[in-house]
């Protein structure tokens, strides 16, 4: 069996695919990659299937040892990629010689790097995914240095070299209001579109904090728990605004202002604490 | 019942009889309308949606029959009420813990949904006077099988996890399984009830 082995796993590695729909009726979160573009966009690199499993880094570098020869492509968070020493292309298939180590860089722009490796990592399918959930402990725990991963077996041909993607940081998010933006008081609401917040340090797989201009509520009162969306935007009694990534709970009792447009998520998982985006409504 | 649009790709519609939240949770299902179906307090998620528009007006239509008392599947856990809020439940329902053990155990639940954390079961069935409130200081860890009340609801903790629910015993079955297709022992609709361990 083809392996890989971690050698430095950085703040937080885990193993991602697209996640595990279908299971919030159990209190499954979806979880998967937070960046789904720039994880699907290493897998067709590569020559995987679109939803394999890679590997998502954290802001820190990881060190990986390959003990068979394969091809690997990074993605996500810009950095510098070097294979035994060597630096490499970012964004392109690589070819890793057999017994070699790969340096995947701290991230220069953007929070996540994603590592694909042909034919997948394939550690045991849980609920029907490999990825780790940060939230419920579902799938493999958190990468440390010393694991070892299997790797499936190579599916298709590294695609050939193409233009290769640039990192753009995302600076306006939209977002649609709903279920509860009825809690809030209408010029409070009519004060973010185009409002400015910055990215909190308590950011995470689950969520991100935004911390701004608080949101005044209407109303009073708890709203009983309901089902909560991939980008719903929270807002706990704090009046910041929460917006909920890949492992966010299947449920929650806070309102949910609005959802952010699923085309500005895969850029919601590359912001940074301290980033600065503009809010923008959207009908 | 009032329905809300959800970003684009889904719908959240809200009952005023807890009881449609469960029929229209067993609607959904057997029309297979969406991805995720989540039911919670009062309300249903509909969620992976192509067309929510077109499925907001088609769930308006439906004409929900009230899920019989014996639909779901009957699961006994055998349970030790010895959990270390026993006496404050006691004390806030005014009867003897004697008496709260009776209570509980001659009630028949219903899972109304799951939440919180894998396969966490919220049991509805005890009269909504009986309602607790949760504890103000959460415990950090509350062990696995912990059978415990908040609000209106029981709910056993499937792992061990931090949590606020005030605790009255314990039961040693399994509630998740990760490992098994169907993970959950106790799913939306599933009647429960605590038996003698």
């Amino acid at each position: 069996m083809r392996e890989l082995e971690v050698v430095e796993a950085g703040a937080l590695m885990t193993v991602q695919d697209l996640g595990r729909p279908g299971f919030a009726h159990l209190g499954v979160p979806r979880s998967g990659a937070v960046d789904t573009r720039s994880l699907t966009l290493a897998n067709r690199l590569v020559g995987n299937d679109e939803d394999a499993a890679g590997l998502e880094t954290t802001l820190t570098g990881v060190v990986l040892r390959f003990e068979s020869a394969t091809t690997i492509a990074v993605t996500g968070a810009s950095c510098v990629v070097a294979v035994a020493g060597r630096d490499v292309a970012w964004g392109e298939p690589v070819s890793v010689p057999a017994g070699s180590m790969v340096r995947v860089g701290v991230a220069s722009r953007g929070l996540r790097s994603y590592v694909a490796v042909a034919g997948g990592i394939d550690v045991p399918l849980v609920l029907g995914s490999r990825s780790t959930d940060v939230l419920s402990g579902l799938g493999p725990k958190p990468l440390r240095p010393g694991d070892r991963l299997p790797i499936g077996a190579v599916v298709g041909r590294p695609a050939g070299v193409d233009t290769p993607p640039a990192f753009r940081e995302l600076s306006e998010i939209r977002l649609r209001l709903g279920p509860r933006d009825d809690w809030f008081d209408p010029a409070s609401i009519a004060r973010l579109d185009g409002a400015t917040y910055v990215v909190g340090s308590s950011s995470n797989r689950i969520g991100i904090r935004l911390e701004g201009t608080p949101l005044d509520r209407r109303r009073d009162g708890e709203l009983p728990s309901e089902g909560i969306v991939l980008g719903a935007v929270q807002v706990p009694p704090s009046g910041q605004p929460l917006i909920f990534l890949a492992d966010h709970p299947t449920t929650g009792g806070y309102p949910v202002l609005g959802v952010v447009a699923s085309a500005d998520l895969p850029g919601c998982g590359q912001l940074r604490p301290g980033d600065a985006v503009t809010l923008r409504l959207v009908g | 019942m009032q329905v809300r649009m959800v970003g684009a790709s889904a719908v959240l519609v809200e009952y005023d009889d807890p009881a449609d939240v469960l029929a229209a949770y067993a609607e959904g299902r057997r029309r297979g309308v969406s991805l995720e179906i989540v039911p919670a307090a009062t309300t249903v998620l509909f969620d992976g949606v192509a067309d929510p528009h077109t499925l907001a007006a088609e769930i308006r239509t439906w004409t929900l029959s009230p899920v019989a008392p014996d639909a779901g599947d009957l699961v006994e856990l055998p349970t030790t009420y010895d959990g270390p809020d026993l006496d404050s439940v006691a004390r806030h329902w005014d009867l003897t813990t004697r008496e709260v053990v009776a209570l509980h155990r001659g009630t028949e639940f219903v899972v109304a949904f799951c939440g919180f954390a894998p396969g966490f079961a919220y049991c509805r069935g005890l009269p909504g006077h009986l309602a607790v409130p949760r504890l103000a200081d959460p415990r950090a860890r509350v062990p696995a099988g912990s059978v415990a009340l908040a609000g209106p609801f029981t709910g056993i903790y499937p792992t061990a996890s931090p949590g606020g629910w005030q605790l009255i015993g314990r039961t040693d079955a399994v509630l998740w399984r990760p490992d098994l297709g169907q993970p959950a022992l106790l799913v939306p609709g599933t009647r429960v009830r605590f038996v003698d361990a």
